[in-house]
């Protein structure tokens, strides 16, 4: 929408483009704050890849199109422990399950786009893209969905994918004493504590933290699964207790 | 190539593939519902907002509590302390920025710490 309020109609669509324009620089602004933990999160994910057996190709392959850096960790992990391709991949899907959340979250926004711009938007939906662009909508309405969403994505996507292009390339050259991996689960923790606003959602994270650590050992490396399904279960009950009182 | 490691390889390309149609399916299901249903019934809200806690937990607390498989929830545990102290950030700021930053000086300090 145009904010350029007292201009002739002939002016409008030029006022159109320039507020498009400045709501796409304002997105990638505002996504710079998550790089110095996103692009250490694709370098991780292209170290472990890399360990795991794949190529260069596949690796940055595996971030262009899966663009969750936590359900290729857990995938690569499982696949270094040898467990069947399917497992793998479910366990890399229950990870991304909470995608299904923001994309009902961030639907309502996206209404007005045309279905293939809706398709192409789909395929950037992370945490950090959706935390970044529901805020930015909730705080002004003016503000161009499409193009405030392009700006935010294609940072983080683009942060992301070189980022595991780095860790390919440069992969063993940093020493083990800076302890990159430990950004990421700095990075969930900093997704999680915001996730838990009232009693369900408490219950699923300890319930779902708990039954991670306690199912270590399972066998088929099925842990992430359960506890995921676990956590969900838990906050359910407890959903339903609390509606019924 | 030997025909194993080709085999690895198609078995890598399947996970690759794999998991990126699932996970696309999972961004696009609400998104494109949208366009033929009016709302999100509240009842599936508050279900799907009970994902991220559990998911993100799942994968957090093991990071933490957990040293070389072993559970390790004493002060020596230099990735418990470090995390526990970025969780407090995490909930007085709610940002990613200073959570990461902060939880990774702890750990670079705690491994000064003979």
């Amino acid at each position: 929408m145009c904010r350029c309020r007292n201009v002739h109609a002939r002016d409008a669509a030029y006022c159109e483009a320039v507020t498009e324009r400045e709501d796409f620089v304002s997105g990638v602004r505002d996504s710079l704050p998550t790089l110095p933990a996103n692009v250490p999160f694709g370098f991780v994910v292209g170290v472990a890849a890399l360990q795991a057996g794949f190529s260069g190709v596949q690796a940055v392959s595996m971030s262009v199109l899966v663009f969750g850096g936590a359900s290729q960790l857990a995938a690569i992990e499982l696949l270094q422990k040898g467990s069947p391709v399917l497992i793998v991949v479910l366990t890399a899907v229950v990870v991304n399950l909470r995608y299904t959340m923001y994309s009902a979250a961030i639907a309502p926004h996206f209404r007005r786009f045309s279905e293939r711009w809706r398709l192409v938007c789909a395929q950037f939906v992370v945490d950090t893209t959706f935390a970044l662009a529901v805020t930015e909508y909730e705080r002004d309405e003016d503000t161009d969905r499409l193009a405030y969403y392009l700006g935010v994505s294609l940072a983080i996507y683009v942060s992301f994918v070189a980022g595991t292009a780095g860790g390919v390339l440069l992969g063993d050259r940093i020493p083990d004493g800076f302890q990159l991996e430990f950004a990421v689960p700095l990075l969930f923790l900093a997704l999680l504590v915001p996730s838990i606003a009232d009693e369900p959602t408490a219950v699923a994270a300890a319930v779902g933290g708990f039954v991670a650590v306690a199912a270590v050992g399972v066998p088929m490396n099925l842990g992430i699964i359960i506890a995921a399904l676990s956590g969900v279960s838990a906050g359910f009950v407890v959903n339903h207790w609390r509606g019924s009182r | 190539m030997t025909p194993a490691a080709g085999l690895g390889s198609v078995r890598l390309w399947l996970v690759v593939v794999g998991a990126a149609a699932g996970s696309y399916v999972l961004r696009v299901s609400f998104i494109t519902l949208f366009g033929r249903v009016d709302e999100v019934p509240p009842r599936v809200k508050t279900t799907l907002s009970l994902v991220p806690p559990a998911v993100l937990a799942a994968l957090v607390v093991p990071e933490l509590v957990l040293a070389d498989g072993a559970l390790a929830l004493t002060l020596g545990n230099d990735r418990l302390v470090a995390g526990a102290v970025a969780a407090v950030v995490a909930w007085r700021t709610e940002d990613m920025l200073p959570t990461v930053v902060v939880g990774m000086a702890v750990l670079y300090a705690l491994a000064l710490v003979p």
